[in-house]
């Protein structure tokens, strides 16, 4: 089966989200469709997937035109899809989420759950899939879950499926996973397109590599003949600097002090087991560990969000264990979080009320209860000229802005100020390589002024291109807190797995 | 999706010059209509409401369908949409019923509104008026004067007592996670029945009466009337409609100008960002819950000194389950309210002035409220059947689900 996108153009108010897009799939193969946030890879994959029509251009099958007017004419045409974020029944067993809308039935429409158990059952053993028919989904880590919805799709006998940013959501070992998934079902005649900006992932899996930059297709490459910095280039139209430029760092004086820090869950299940760690003013001390490994409540309880059980938080000297977001944020603590649409930003407030978001409280934005907007705004125009947020005025919500800048609104808000310190967490996750950029020299230039800075990420790659210290967390504690210029990617990598622990120095 | 969060620019495409005509006028001003605008889809809702009303009053007439009248019919149809506006605007008495109607609904409403901008649910309104109400009538009967000290302590009196009621949920949802929902509901019940006890002891109960009915207000501490200096008895509006009035203009400055007006809007839009930024969430719970209250309580002070005289069990009617689509359909901004609760005023007022002449039974406003209500609802409906540019019902409050 051969799949083809032909002139397909797709206009939006305001936007060409598709410009004559012509894209080529056959089963098989592994096409990866590769490009900024914004590029219009969604936007393809939706017309592709009978979500949208295209205003223009006509997508082929073998040859033959065929138009889909929703999603089950291209599933019916064996086109299926995994989408990013999960469309599954958290209640429902796996078996249950697979069948669910073509149930087998017995008499009187009673489902008829062993057959289902088996189908499912058949099908996890042909892909390799490893799933259990009865095991609940809201039981299930996400890489099992994502497993649940590529049997779904194949359940429905797709000869060609769309993935939708597949390894956002997965861990390094489970994107190995789904790594050796993808062969299995590109052996077994399956055709593959892999929608992703990382840019690493598209070169190991893809046989074809297909570049979308501002609604146009851009180029082909071939991943053998291309590395990731000319394929960087073409994605984004100008050269690209993946490395991070920095000199090194000359710590000062210790700003944050970390001593037996212990946070449990409200069920009393431990997140951070007794952590002892410090950062010095001047230096990027980067969290290294694979998601949920307790990096998230370690932040939570350094800015204020999440109560420690036990242990201190000093900064500068003076303890700041149980103080509150705004005590937290008084003492000069910038905090970038880890979810910008969660919690970093309001949407439907505008680009200049999300700048003073956590500074509104304070002269010059406020004086007791009055708020003054006229120096709102001005400050907010400065920002946005300053950190070079692209958005159409100040007064536009911040949540219609690309998520490359969200971000540099948050980083704009929080860095503007005076500092002793940085807490960055995830700075770039979702964010066009151009943006990505752009934060990095940022959180460098807060070092070089002498902010101590803690960058979490759970891409290895962005500790190690910042970090002047690398800290590893693995189950809730500090497995390793290496010099950068003395370990390897390799070496964090297995401390990041639990294979590897440091010997208390 | 994130692909295409482009930002919006205003449509360009529209506006080319082509052979003139009011017909191609018309389309041209229709295709700018955009449903972002706040005010286009209340009345489009309101239009659609219009329009149904006309079935409505139509079947009303039943007997003149079965004879064929059918001119008959479209007469009965004028009459009553023309009785109907007369009623609302177009005369003294009616404008001034219009204030009567509207004064509590405005101020309920902004009750309303207020949780709705903080992301809850205010379905107390009821129990907050009914006690604003007790604690102003209470000042109103056992003061003497002078009127000029004595209205304005019942009238804040009634805040305090809606507000002391108001702050009960509040205090239950930030401390002990009580759904507001559940708890404003019950607290309804347990303040009809309070106020039942209160008007069946010796310290309110008028004299020589058996059923629950509180001491009369004398005229000195009543709010005075609007149109007094005219003289004619009948016109009963009075001065709480300034006081509502007041309340919207309070509640604009809150929400645009003050810092607690800036977290209360960042606490309905987005409540992880309010607190990751330092604002206290259990705070503003209480506070939101505690002007609700205050809000409400002045519409119930209102209604018993000012157009009743007297506190009954029932003097809060239906206004609190009212002043929930009055919020709704004014999108719970300030103008918004105070238009949506002049638009019901007028309905209500208008509906007693459409039964006297034309016979078509008050209800039908019941049954116009109740469409403008569901087609706010419906905004997608709306897009549809009026043709307007579609855009993400995206303008309206944001609500927490259960259990949040």
């Amino acid at each position: 089966m051969e799949l083809e996108l032909r002139g397909i153009t797709k206009r939006f108010p305001g936007v060409v989200a598709n410009d004559n897009v012509n894209l080529t799939v056959r089963t098989g193969e592994v096409l990866a469709l590769v490009g900024e946030n914004g590029a219009g890879k969604s936007t393809l994959m939706n017309i592709m997937y009978g979500l949208y029509h295209a205003d223009e251009g006509q997508i082929f099958i073998d040859g033959e035109p065929v138009t889909f007017s929703a999603p089950g004419d291209a599933i019916e045409a064996g086109i299926g899809m995994v989408h990013q974020h999960f469309m599954l029944v958290p209640v429902f067993t796996v078996a249950e989420n697979v069948v669910l809308g073509v149930e087998p039935t017995g008499a009187f429409g009673r489902i008829d759950t062993a057959e289902a158990n088996r189908d499912v059952e058949e099908i996890s053993a042909q892909y390799g899939l490893h799933l259990d028919p009865a095991a609940l989904i809201e039981e299930l880590p996400v890489g099992i879950q994502q497993r649940v919805e590529i049997l779904k799709v194949l359940f429905r006998d797709a000869q060609i499926i769309v993935f939708d940013e597949p390894t956002a959501v997965l861990t390094p070992n489970e994107i190995e996973e789904f790594f050796k998934i993808i062969e299995v079902l590109k052996e077994s005649g399956h055709g593959i397109v892999f929608i992703t900006h990382k840019l690493k992932e598209a070169l190991r899996i893809a046989d074809r590599i297909g570049v979308l930059r501002r609604g146009k297709t851009v180029g082909d490459a071939d991943p053998a003949e291309i590395n990731e910095v000319e394929l960087a280039e073409m994605m984004v139209g100008r050269p690209v600097q993946l490395l991070v430029e920095k000199e090194t760092a000359e710590p000062g004086d210790t700003t944050l002090d970390v001593k037996g820090l212990h946070v449990v869950s409200p069920e009393g299940r431990t997140l951070v087991d007794h952590v002892s760690f410090n950062v010095r003013s001047g230096e990027i001390v980067g969290i290294a560990g694979v998601q949920g490994n307790g990096q998230t409540e370690l932040v939570e309880a350094l800015t204020g969000l999440r109560d420690a059980l036990g242990g201190t938080i000093t900064l500068d000297g003076s303890d700041i264990t149980h103080s509150s977001p705004r005590e937290v944020h008084d003492a000069n603590v910038a905090h970038i979080p880890e979810d910008r649409q969660r919690s970093g930003l309001v949407g439907a407030f505008s680009v200049s009320e999300n700048m003073v978001l956590t500074d509104y409280d304070s002269e010059p934005f406020s004086t007791g209860f009055r708020m003054h907007w006229a120096t709102v705004r001005a400050t907010a125009s400065d920002l946005v000229e300053q950190y070079d947020v692209r958005t159409p005025s100040i007064e536009t919500p911040a949540g219609t802005l690309s998520g490359g800048n969200q971000q540099k609104v948050i980083v704009a808000r929080e860095l503007h100020r005076d500092l002793r310190l940085l807490i960055a967490s995830q700075p770039t996750r979702g964010v066009d390589v151009g943006s990505i950029e752009y934060i990095h020299a940022q959180i460098v230039a807060a070092r070089d002024s002498g902010v101590g800075v803690l960058v979490v990420s759970t891409e290895l790659d962005e500790v190690m291109a910042l970090a002047d210290r690398v800290i590893v967390m693995f189950r809730g504690q500090i497995v390793a807190d290496l010099q950068r210029d003395q370990t390897s990617h390799s070496e964090v990598g297995l401390y990041m797995a639990g294979a590897k622990e440091q010997e208390p120095a | 999706m994130t692909d295409v969060a482009t930002p919006q620019t205003p449509d360009t495409t529209e506006g080319s010059e082509s052979n003139g005509g009011p017909l191609d006028f018309l389309k041209r001003v229709w295709d700018r209509i955009d449903t972002t605008n706040a005010l286009v889809l209340p009345a489009l809702a309101l239009a659609s409401a219009l329009i149904i009303g006309i079935f409505v009053i139509a079947l009303s007439d039943i007997d003149r369908i079965q004879d064929g009248d059918w001119g008959g019919i479209v007469t009965t149809i004028i009459d009553a949409y023309r009785a109907l506006f007369e009623g609302a605007f177009f005369s003294l008495k009616g404008f001034n019923e219009t204030l009567v109607a509207t004064t509590p609904l405005l101020l309920a409403g902004l009750a309303v509104a207020i949780t709705f901008r903080a992301g809850m649910f205010n379905i107390g309104g009821t129990g907050q008026m009914l006690m604003g109400g007790l604690f102003s009538v209470w000042v109103g009967f056992t003061m003497s004067g002078p009127g000029i000290l004595q209205v304005p302590l019942a009238v804040l009196a009634g805040m305090v007592g809606g507000m002391l009621w108001g702050i009960i949920p509040g205090f239950l949802k930030a401390r002990a996670g009580v759904h507001e929902v559940i708890s404003t509901i019950m607290l309804n019940f347990i303040a009809s029945s309070f106020v039942l006890w209160v008007l069946k002891t010796n310290a309110f109960r008028r004299e020589g009466r058996q059923d629950p009915i509180s001491k009369l207000v004398d005229d000195e501490g009543r709010l005075p009337r609007l149109f007094g200096f005219l003289g004619r008895p009948e016109l009963r509006a009075h001065t709480g409609f300034l006081i509502a009035i007041c309340a919207a203009i309070f509640f604009w400055w809150l929400l645009e100008r003050t810092t607690l007006g800036f977290e209360i809007r960042a606490q309905g839009a987005n409540p992880h960002a309010a607190r990751y930024a330092g604002m206290k969430p259990g705070f503003l719970i209480i506070v939101t819950f505690a002007m609700a209250g205050g809000f409400a309580g002045l519409a119930g002070a209102t209604e018993v000194i000012g157009t009743q005289g007297r506190a009954t069990q029932t003097f809060a009617g239906g206004i609190g389950f009212d002043a929930i689509a009055v919020a709704l359909l004014g999108r719970s901004t300030p103008v918004g309210t105070v238009l949506a609760a002049l638009l019901f005023g007028a309905l209500q007022s208008g509906g007693q002035k459409m039964q006297v002449e034309t016979g078509v039974p008050v209800d039908l406003v019941l049954i116009l409220r109740a469409l403008i209500v569901l087609f706010i609802a419906a905004p997608q409906l709306m897009k549809f059947v009026w043709r307007v540019k579609a855009e993400g019902a995206t303008a309206g409050p944001s609500f927490g689900g259960w259990g949040e």
